[in-house]
């Protein structure tokens, strides 16, 4: 668990330390063109695959990390090191860094020079002294120098990689890695857009990383209109802002856009009167770009006709942390009346999955500019899934399909589409005929399914919360 | 509300006439005008999306009358001081209480905070 700050984000932060997979073993299969995220340790970050062209790379017999130049944003850029050895278990670590020759370590190790040597474990933490030892096991490289924790010249760093199922960690390392470190990518800048700083959160904030990666398969660049349409606390719109794109979001939550309510944050009992999106953005420098954020129910037609948005990014409620809600009718079920704090009743009953779907990307047919996208995430209950049950449209083209793991048979994939074609009004339905949405339009039943496992956990989370 | 969300937004009453419930009256109660650091090249991309008929008189019923010519002037990417009013009526005019007004139902949604609330009740909807 994370420190204090975090604990009231039991499944986010779970799901934000799980890895996106999708070209990796077992994953299913990814659309051949485009651009897809390969699943790496998350301290490698998630890196960008343009094409064909991997970006971890065999190098003059060494494997190195790089960045990529071709990436619009960079997000998915990563640190760079200098690996010197790696292997499925410590000895063979420690083989494979005897090998690594003298000469090409020697340059880093004088004694006249000064290092310090991390430890990052993913998808498991170790104790203070676990880290030591492992420090310690390394005594057989040629280190002269001195250490220096907080100005060295030569950072090294030991990666264990654990794997990628938070319910499942094994006792050793499934992989592990030494290597220099070289430079920074952006991991600096996911860093300083950490969840635990921001000003204002809801109970699924985004995590940074994560919001950076969409923004970046938004393909959001500078002087964008970007639309968040289930905007919550706007965790999505600091990243897009951050790209230079303006940023307007709806939420059908007043309390939620007016910065009201009880808080998220463990230890605080309200929002402060200053918590809004607005000020979330300026909290980053990035107020400039806060266009809007109106209260409105998704499923209602507040845009007018046109070419409105560069790029829709958002991340629907499908009711797995915060129910879904939309406009109740009086045919539905009234599950909830609330009070909002100005003279307005409003009821909301469940927003059926498959309506979601079909308010999204109809939507994003309709109102994107051509070439534009649309990134959301898609649940999945992992045993019934296949790629058929992606939701499509003729005006929007599938471009990536990301899997993230929230547990052994859940997940959520993180959906690219482009639009590729122009809406026109008989578009609008016409793929709901062929068949898709099957495990969704029977809402409940899939539901169902996907909180059978899932509740348990949050109830667990939040029962260990309130102690 | 800032009166570039405005010139996007249309009324959602349900049984509108094709077309209808565009632009939606502003009825200002407090009006803000908030400096936003001026982006010529955002502003010139927003021209081709805008109702410029919508938005003029959104301005003038804020008694911004002249702000704005009666069409973008023809090579408005190059005239800064075009861009200049634009950008100011666009991004920096906001309003922070009133109500916007469905032209055809006459339906109000009300504005609190700069934040306007389109929600609709149960037997509207």
């Amino acid at each position: 668990m994370r420190e204090a700050g975090m604990a009231g984000h039991g499944a986010a932060s779970a799901a934000a330390t799980a890895l996106l997979a999708a070209a990796g073993a077992g994953a299913p299969r990814v659309p051949p063109a485009g651009n897809s995220i390969i699943a790496l340790p998350l301290w490698w970050t998630i890196q960008w695959r343009a094409g064909n062209s991997c970006k971890f790379s065999l190098l003059d017999s060494q494997y190195s990390f790089r960045r990529d130049g071709k990436g619009t944003n960079e997000a998915d850029s990563m640190s760079i090191f200098e690996l010197w050895g790696h292997g499925k278990s410590a000895g063979e670590l420690y083989a494979s860094l005897k090998n690594y020759p003298t000469d090409k370590m020697l340059p880093y190790l004088q004694s006249d020079s000064t290092y310090k040597v991390h430890i990052h474990t993913f998808n498991k933490t170790l104790t203070q002294a676990q880290k030591i030892k492992k420090i310690d096991a390394l005594e057989f490289l040629p280190f002269r120098g001195k250490v220096n924790l907080k100005n060295p010249e030569h950072i090294f760093w030991i990666l264990e990689d654990y794997g990628m199922n938070p319910n499942d960690v094994p006792e050793e390392p499934i992989h592990l890695y030494f290597g220099r470190w070289i430079a920074d990518g952006q991991r600096e800048l996911i860093e300083s857009y950490s969840v635990k700083k921001r000003h204002f959160i809801g109970n699924t904030s985004m995590d940074a990383c994560l919001s950076f990666i969409m923004a970046n398969h938004g393909r959001v660049k500078p002087n964008d209109i970007v639309y968040d349409p289930f905007v919550g606390t706007g965790g999505l719109l600091i990243s897009s802002a951050h790209f230079g794109a303006y940023v307007c979001g709806t939420d059908i939550d007043y309390n939620t856009i007016h910065g009201l309510g009880k808080a998220s944050r463990k230890n605080q009992k309200w929002r402060g009167p200053d918590e809004n999106i607005r000020a979330s953005l300026r909290q980053y420098g990035l107020e400039k770009y806060y266009l809007d954020a109106l209260v409105a129910d998704f499923s209602r037609p507040i845009w007018r006709k046109g070419i409105l948005f560069d790029a829709i990014i958002t991340d629907p409620p499908y009711g797995i942390r915060e129910a879904p809600r939309r406009m109740g009718s009086q045919k539905e079920t009234v599950k909830s009346v609330e009070r909002s704090t100005e003279n307005h009743f409003f009821i909301s009953s469940s927003y059926h999955l498959s309506d979601i779907f079909f308010d999204l990307l109809k939507f994003g047919a309709e109102y994107l500019v051509m070439g534009g996208r649309l990134v959301y995430w898609l649940p999945i209950y992992r045993p019934e899934y296949t790629e058929e049950i992606i939701p499509r449209h003729p005006c929007l083209k599938l471009i990536s399909n990301c899997e993230q793991l929230l547990s052994s048979h859940t997940s959520r994939r993180l959906i690219t589409m482009e639009k590729v074609k122009e809406f026109k009004d008989q578009d609008a339905n016409s793929y709901l005929l062929d068949g898709q949405y099957m495990p969704y339009r029977g809402h409940n039943s899939f539901r169902d399914k996907y909180f059978s496992g899932v509740t348990k956990r949050i109830a667990k989370e939040e029962k260990d919360n309130q102690k | 509300m800032k009166l570039l969300t405005h010139n996007l937004l249309s009324s959602h009453v349900p049984g509108l006439r094709p077309g209808g419930g565009f632009p939606l009256r502003i009825e200002a109660a407090e009006v803000r005008v908030r400096p936003v650091p001026f982006n010529a090249a955002f502003v010139s991309r927003l021209v081709p999306r805008l109702r410029w008929d919508a938005l003029r008189e959104a301005a003038e019923s804020l008694g911004r009358p002249s702000e704005l010519p009666p069409e973008p002037t023809p090579g408005y990417e190059d005239d800064e001081e075009f861009l200049r009013r634009l950008h100011h009526v666009l991004l920096e005019v906001e309003v922070l209480e009133g109500s916007l007004q469905c032209p055809d139902s006459g339906r109000r949604f009300p504005i609190s905070r700069g934040v306007p609330n389109l929600l609709l009740t149960e037997d509207e909807a």
